[in-house]
């Protein structure tokens, strides 16, 4: 596409639109983003230092604020090193070998996505709140779930379940055995081919896949709010804190907590496309929707 | 024919061993609760949940301003994705990267966001409210939110196809005669058309189960603007699981049975126009 932009100018005219057509485009499409996307990524931080400085670092010395950061750090902490291992482990499977039933488990893994988070959060609900088919047996035992980090943990995985499997079977499947194998047969042990041909080989779309996993994890509202209870400075996320600072009418604060959330985000949207920009080729190339 | 074909490398038993342990305890078996809880309600039970007036309406909310939202961005996602590939000009790589923000933003981010600039008082809202229009806290609060959502999935969707169009295919239309005009509508959308059909349906189902965004602008009045992840929520708080299942289970079997229409009008246009 770019190479073909640098070619010769001359037949511009019949394969674009007249110059006013693409003023009038290019405005339409500016005003419709700049409407939907960019306005309210200002308005966060608008509404965040609407008080002053002083005003939003103080929202971060309340205790409920700094619980609330603690875990969203401690659930993206364990659920996304266990979603990568998983990652790593099925697109081993799914790309390095051929066996029945594999398109049905690539879909399998991708169920999360197609899932409302609401309902993502109902299962663990069904399944282990106080009237779900485990709810009396984990009570009797003393085991807290829903209302409680465990579950939090859960849901947060099942959101986030495909992040990197989907990154990395594509990407392997490219790539294809003729590595590992070529190792294999110069003497090196599976573990050693894997951890010297295949990491290297798969290692930014590895990133690529664990940045997207860790900004849901981090983020995630919907599936969070059924399983957590909302109890203030223990079950409470940083998605979830900015909710109940809102429902008070505490918007400085709310939007404070709010813009730590945003900065993440844009964090992970400039790494995103600095790893396009610099390591396209060693990403997956089916198109990341 | 054998479970797996023969291969050098090592590791198949525990990589797939791990993966379908995990799997199975992390989305096997809650899905499974979800369809024994169904299964327990039986057909007739599920519809006496779900046919008081409130819980229709709220389907009808979430589906009309999902369809709604998904079909304004398609239309945008595709003049979007268009001025991002073809054109030139200061500012378009900041915009192509924004478009991605609402898969980045967290929902509940975006949703005070949006309530707070589309409330009356707001900088968009304000202008509306001049006009007498009520944006926030009405069902086209929802609606803004939606948009918001599932934009991404359809400009992405159409993105690589529109870089990858043979120019010489616009340069033979052109030379027959074709307008500018002509050659886009004939010519270029044609081809465009499955890409846009998918990334109609993505956007459909990524707007129809959307939670975060959509509470805080809302105003989540029933049979106004409830929509139905909202009504799930308030059955669950009110320990009814089995209205929270009923209406779960509708609405996945309600967006199935339309992402299987758009498949098949899909695979009528791929077969029409001959294109992936």
């Amino acid at each position: 596409m770019r190479n073909r932009d640098r070619q010769p100018k001359m037949p511009a005219s019949v394969t674009t639109e007249s110059a006013s057509a693409r003023a009038v485009l290019i405005a339409l499409a500016l005003a419709f983003l700049v409407l939907f996307l960019i306005l309210p990524v200002v308005v966060v931080f608008g509404e965040a230092l609407r008080k002053g400085v002083w005003a939003y670092l103080a929202t971060f010395e309340d205790p409920d604020a700094r619980a609330a950061i603690w875990l969203t750090l401690t659930v993206a902490a364990i659920a996304v090193p266990l979603n990568m291992l998983f990652g790593i482990a099925a697109s081993w499977a799914i790309a390095k070998f051929e066996f029945r039933g594999k398109s049905l488990l690539v879909t399998l893994i991708d169920l999360p996505f197609s899932i409302s988070p609401v309902v993502s959060g109902l299962i663990y609900v069904l399944l282990f709140g106080a009237h779900g088919y485990f709810g009396p047996w984990l009570q009797a035992h003393g085991v807290e779930i829903i209302f409680a980090l465990p579950g939090i943990v859960l849901a947060t995985i099942f959101v986030t379940f495909p992040f990197v499997a989907r990154e990395l079977i594509p990407l392997m499947e490219e790539q294809g055995n003729t590595d590992e194998e070529a190792a294999l047969t110069l003497g090196a042990s599976g573990l050693r081919a894997f951890m010297t041909v295949t990491l290297p080989n798969i290692r930014w779309g590895l990133l690529y896949g664990v940045l997207l996993c860790n900004a849901r994890a981090m983020g995630e509202f919907g599936a969070v709010a059924v399983v957590s209870g909302h109890i203030r400075g223990f079950t409470d996320t940083m998605p979830l804190h900015v909710e109940i600072l809102y429902n008070e009418y505490n918007f400085a604060a709310a939007f404070a907590m709010a813009s730590v959330l945003t900065l993440l985000a844009l964090v992970t949207l400039v790494a995103k496309t600095l790893l396009e920009i610099h390591y396209g080729e060693a990403l997956a190339r089916t198109p990341r929707v | 024919m054998r479970f797996r074909q023969p291969s050098a490398l090592p590791g198949f038993g525990l990589a797939l061993g791990s993966t379908l342990f995990y799997l199975g305890i992390i989305v096997l078996l809650p899905l499974a609760a979800l369809v024994a809880e169904a299964a327990g309600l039986g057909l007739r039970g599920i519809w006496t949940l779900v046919a008081e007036p409130r819980v229709l309406a709220a389907l009808r909310t979430s589906f009309g301003l999902a369809l709604a939202a998904a079909l304004v961005d398609s239309v945008f996602g595709l003049l979007i994705a268009w001025v991002l590939t073809r054109y030139h000009f200061p500012g378009r790589r900041l915009l192509d990267a924004a478009v991605d923000l609402p898969f980045a933003l967290p929902t509940a981010v975006a949703g005070i966001a949006l309530a707070t600039l589309y409330a009356p008082n707001g900088w968009v809202g304000g202008i509306f409210a001049d006009f007498g229009v009520k944006v926030a806290f009405t069902p086209a609060g929802i609606f803004i939110a939606l948009v918001f959502v599932a934009l991404p999935f359809t400009v992405r969707t159409v993105q690589p196809l529109i870089g990858e169009i043979d120019r010489s295919i616009e340069e033979v239309s052109a030379t027959l005669g074709a307008s500018r005009w002509q050659t886009i509508r004939r010519v270029i959308v044609p081809m465009l058309a499955p890409a846009i059909l998918t990334g109609f349906a993505l956007a459909f189902a990524r707007a129809v189960s959307e939670y975060g965004s959509v509470i805080f602008i809302a105003g989540n009045l029933p049979y106004v603007s409830e929509i139905a992840p909202v009504l799930i929520v308030i059955k669950l708080e009110e320990y009814n699981y089995a209205g929270a299942t009923a209406i779960a289970v509708v609405m996945l079997a309600l967006a199935f049975c339309i992402l299987f229409a758009i498949n098949v009008v899909q695979a009528w246009s791929r077969r029409r126009f001959g294109h992936a």
